[in-house]
């Protein structure tokens, strides 16, 4: 441990030196080693502010420890890890790299105590997570890529613009609890939103994660929108606008993920549900609340990490992850099977699995607090996520009909990985006073009540005999190869037909405008050549006697004059 | 990226949920184990923060009138936001 590094440089800094390092297992020792590190240097530091730089008159705290930020820069930790042993047979500079600058510099957001740090490493953040998109090396990742940066860093520049404003305002760089109510708050609130995914600024995670690599949708599903929510959490917590703002969004993925395809984008749309979770926790406020909040995005980073690492090594195996093309894949991946049925039951909330102990801090404090519209919704909500995310999933990919796919299972560094991540969903389910104890506000409770468990388990059981029957009637619309309009269609579609319209018509315009004066010039021309021109009476060549005649006569006339 | 196909001279191993009688007995399964948590409300004191919580069977039946509302909708939806595959261009 020394005293006051930052945990976020050793791994910056560290991962740029990572290709000095020879390729293959020494480069994966090294890899592994610096998250081993930062996480070592992390629990070695007492809460309290470090490192603190003076810049121009401002005093930046580039180092902040309390329960908050600890508790996300512990999970962001075991995130990093996993994604390492995940890609341990990876040999793709690129994404080793960026596999670790990624996370150093989301936790670099989690840990900086100034807005001017935390818009560093939240830019830091933007720009380096997009080579994950890229090094999928396709023309539709390229793009997807382009699109997925301009809003990260379009999310960049209203912090930026939102810190300024606050600066001017209060004097104060410091980042804590801002609350709604002044220009440069508002401002950063869109910036945190857009990267938390909130309704309508949510579709870059739905267009771009699912196109990134095997590796790089797992890196990608833990760090930008747990930082966002994190960020949330410090600096609007009990803001109520966010109770209706994550129960819309808890709500409305889950449409679009019973009708995706691409299993990796259903993920990503339950992701989006499991954030309005979140969001809904931070707007109550309370410190069951926020407790819940940061729980259940603990235990999100590492469920959804497991599920999006199925889904990889699927992709990996069987060459794609769409649902219409999948079924059956228990008989070639027994393991990678398992390993997801254990996600999907984390996800889904079961007891002795993670979000049982996470999910319902939150739904209690909803309840306690009286919020019985949000109440229902999120009810709705969790038994739409055992839906999809629980029961489609697997089912899908691994069950359903048999589409004849014969592949091997996946190579071992990925099971590893997954079973490590199982091990802590299970774990986290067992054992909740254990994440509970490293929780900001130190909550008591107990989620393992009778009336809880029995409850819990009518819903989705119930839930699973609603899909059953569905299903066996023919009622459950099947799996089709297609696309779903979503938000992304107004600057996919919507903007650029707009925008080629809008300039097809100040073309027409331009051109009729040309025309009209190009007609007026051609008339002006002809009327000069028709008096001046060769046959013009005025510019005609005259024989030099008629005018020596005209000139004579204009001398007579003269004369005449003269002597009247 | 794919692996090799399996060998097809030796015939393959089936396997016990290839039966379709097997995946009617989990389904049954299924059928009984709701039936029993629905009947659970009759044995225990709920806690509760809001009345509508202990109505009889609240949660399994909200659940599965949920489920069905979000299938039944999201079919729906297909009429308008569904797509073909290459609608983008990509």
């Amino acid at each position: 441990m020394i005293e006051g590094l930052n945990p976020a440089l050793i791994l910056v800094c560290g991962s740029l030196f990572a290709l000095l390092v020879p390729q293959g297992l020494v480069r994966n020792g090294f890899l592994l080693i610096l998250p081993a590190l930062s996480l070592i240097q992390l629990l070695g530091l007492p809460d309290g502010q470090y490192a603190q730089v003076a810049l121009f008159n401002l005093t930046l705290t580039t180092l902040r420890l309390d329960g908050l930020s600890f508790a996300f820069a512990l999970v962001f930790h075991i995130a990093a890890l996993l994604a390492v042993i995940y890609a341990w047979n990876l040999r793709d500079p690129v994404q080793q790299v960026v596999g670790l600058l990624y996370p150093g510099a989301a936790l670099g957001v989690v840990l900086a105590g100034d807005l001017v740090t935390l818009f560093v490493c939240w830019e830091l953040a933007a720009i380096s997570s997009v080579f994950l998109i890229w090094a999928r090396r396709t023309g539709r990742a390229y793009r997807a890529g382009l699109r997925y940066l301009v809003i990260q860093v379009g999310s960049g520049v209203l912090l930026l613009a939102g810190i300024i404003v606050h600066i001017q305002a209060t004097g104060s760089v410091t980042f804590d609890h801002l609350g709604l109510g002044s220009p440069g708050a508002t401002l950063m609130l869109v910036a945190f939103g857009i990267k938390a995914a909130f309704p309508l600024l949510h579709n870059w995670l739905q267009d771009a994660y699912p196109e990134a690599t095997v590796t790089g949708t797992v890196v990608l599903s833990a760090f930008t929108t747990k930082m966002a929510i994190y960020a949330l959490a410090r600096g609007f917590a009990g803001t109520e606008l966010l109770i209706t703002i994550g129960t819309v969004m808890a709500m409305f993925p889950i449409f679009y993920a019973v009708i995706e395809n691409d299993l990796r984008r259903v993920l990503a749309y339950s992701m989006n549900n499991q954030l309005g979770f979140m969001v809904v926790g931070i707007g109550i406020g309370t410190p069951l609340a926020l407790d819940g909040a940061v729980a259940h995005a603990f235990a999100d980073i590492l469920f959804k990490a497991l599920l999006f690492m199925s889904m990889g090594a699927v992709l990996l195996r069987a060459g794609t992850v769409n649902g219409s093309e999948l079924g059956g894949l228990y008989k070639s991946m027994p393991l990678t099977t398992v390993f997801c049925i254990v996600g999907a039951a984390s996800i889904s909330a079961f007891p002795l699995f993670s979000a049982f102990v996470t999910k319902s801090l939150i739904l209690e404090a909803a309840a306690r607090e009286g919020h019985w519209i949000p109440f229902l919704f999120l009810l709705f909500a969790s038994a739409g996520v055992f839906h999809h995310a629980g029961i489609k999933i697997p089912y899908f990919a691994f069950f359903a009909h048999d589409s004849g796919i014969r592949c091997r299972e996946a190579p071992m560094p990925m099971l590893v990985a997954m079973g490590i991540a199982a091990a802590l969903c299970i774990g986290i389910g067992v054992f909740p006073d254990v994440l509970y104890a490293i929780l900001p506000y130190s909550i008591d409770f107990d989620p393992y009540t009778t009336t809880h468990i029995i409850t819990q388990l009518q819903l989705l059981a119930w839930s699973a005999l609603a899909f059953s029957v569905l299903v066996r009637t023919g009622i459950y619309p099947p799996e089709l190869r297609s696309v779903n309009l979503d938000f992304d269609w107004t600057y996919r579609r919507l903007l650029p037909v707009a925008s080629n319209r809008i300039w097809a018509l100040a073309l027409r315009v331009w051109e009729a405008f040309n025309a009209g004066a190009e007609r007026r010039v051609e008339m002006l021309i002809a009327a000069l050549s028709r008096h001046h021109g060769p046959r013009g009476l005025l510019a005609a060549t005259w024989p030099s006697g008629s005018m020596a005649l005209w000139a004579v006569l204009l001398l007579g006339v003269c004369l005449v004059f003269y002597y009247l | 990226m794919t692996a090799p196909p399996a060998p097809t001279d030796r015939p393959e191993r089936k396997y016990w949920l290839d039966d379709p009688r097997n995946v009617d007995k989990i389904f049954y399964g299924l059928v009984l184990i709701c039936a029993g948590l629905f009947l659970a409300d009759f044995f225990y004191h709920k806690h509760i923060n809001f009345a509508f919580e202990d109505w009889f069977g609240f949660f399994a039946w909200y659940g599965f009138v949920c489920c069905v509302a979000l299938v039944l909708l999201a079919k729906q939806m297909r009429k308008l936001v569904m797509r073909d595959e290459d609608y983008y261009g990509d």
